[in-house]
């Protein structure tokens, strides 16, 4: 286990990680001067975040980073159809969706014999 | 036609302290910290299990805040990826927080609020506490909005901060499907929250694009594929609800 380690991943982490980021929200900034809380445009940018947001989701749950990636896409898929349904049957609870999609996840690799 | 802007609450405005104060309770009781809590003990075992310092993952979680972004950052570089190249993918993941940003500030701000004020909190825009935000604060008085989020934002991010140091330290002990699992917390919340926070026909349409384009795009190799995702779709998606709108008040 490394605590503070050398300098430069530092500087990667504000290079590769914080700024590209980060740029993103202070240009939200300068964009929203002047728009009212309720006109069109706004109505228009939230479809857009929305769009983008279920994207990203959809591009997690399809090609899976990281260590999500050693469970098959088919278990990934049926967890994410569970959550959705139990979202649905709970009268729209979050958590509920939430804890059985990752539980769906747990089961499919046990039935996989991971 | 439009939605109207929430109407300013009949309610005083309380002392900024108060709001701040309001918002950590609400962080306290919001299903994302449950969320939160998993996904980053998940990040804090990859973090460890890829050799990167502790207090860079903790850096990462408050300077970043974005769970996927951080994903992305840490998979990349520890697969042997060019800064660049990382910071690129990085970049893209986060480009749904311009428009999230734009969507948000507009409900939060009043005609005195200087720029100042809302670099806070546009730093903490992230999924959780955009919906959350745009869930609770219209029911505000909208003097107390920005502290109230801001107050939101930092109970969100220490838990966050906490469980990525308890996941680096646990990362030997907890079963590597375990971690996977929690991984799925991010996606699932996500799935769920935006579809709840969905109000608008546009925004249920522009739900439904984004799902099915974005891995279309990827898989066609289709390069910038989020962008186009947000612009094609999320305007589509706009457009379909306006000649909805006309056609309906045609039909009365």
């Amino acid at each position: 286990m490394i605590f503070v380690g050398d300098w430069w991943p530092y500087l990667i982490l504000i290079l590769a990680g914080f700024l590209p980021n980060e740029v993103w929200r202070m240009l939200g900034i300068v964009a929203s001067r002047g728009i009212d809380e309720g006109s069109e445009l706004i109505i228009w940018v939230r479809a857009v975040a929305t769009a983008i947001l279920t994207g990203v989701v959809s591009k997690i749950v399809v090609f899976a980073p990281g260590a999500l990636g050693t469970v098959p896409l088919a278990v990934r898929l049926a967890a994410a159809a569970a959550g959705m349904a139990a979202f649905f049957l709970m009268r729209r609870s979050v958590f509920a969706g939430v804890v059985t999609g990752m539980l769906a996840v747990l089961a499919g690799m046990w039935v996989g014999g991971e | 036609m439009s939605t109207p802007p929430s109407p300013a609450p009949a309610r005083p405005p309380k002392r900024n302290a108060a709001a701040f104060a309001d918002g950590l309770r609400a962080a306290s009781v919001s299903v994302f910290m449950i969320v939160l809590v998993g996904s980053y003990i998940s990040i804090g075992a990859l973090a460890h299990d890829l050799g990167f310092p502790v207090l860079w993952v903790v850096l990462s979680t408050i300077l970043i805040w974005a769970a996927p972004a951080q994903v992305i950052l840490i998979t990349s570089l520890a697969a042997g990826a060019a800064p660049l190249e990382a910071g690129i993918a990085v970049s893209l993941s986060g480009m749904r927080l311009l428009p999230m940003v734009v969507a948000l500030l507009p409900v939060l701000r009043s005609a005195r609020t200087r720029v100042g004020a809302l670099i806070l909190p546009a730093h903490f825009t992230s999924v959780s506490m955009w919906i959350e935000a745009l869930r609770l604060t219209p029911a505000l008085p909208r003097e107390n909005r920005i502290a109230f989020v801001n107050g939101l934002a930092t109970g969100l991010v220490c838990s966050a901060t906490g469980s990525t140091i308890v996941g680096y330290y646990l990362a030997g002990v907890l079963p590597n499907g375990l971690v996977a699992a929690m991984l799925f917390l991010t996606p699932m919340s996500f799935l769920t929250s935006a579809l709840r926070g969905a109000q608008l026909w546009s925004d249920k349409a522009a739900y439904l694009i984004g799902i099915v384009m974005a891995p279309l795009l990827a898989y066609e190799q289709v390069g910038l594929d989020l962008l186009w995702t947000g612009l094609i779709g999320g305007s589509a998606a706009y457009g379909a609800h306006r000649l909805r709108e006309a056609w309906r008040l045609r039909a009365l």
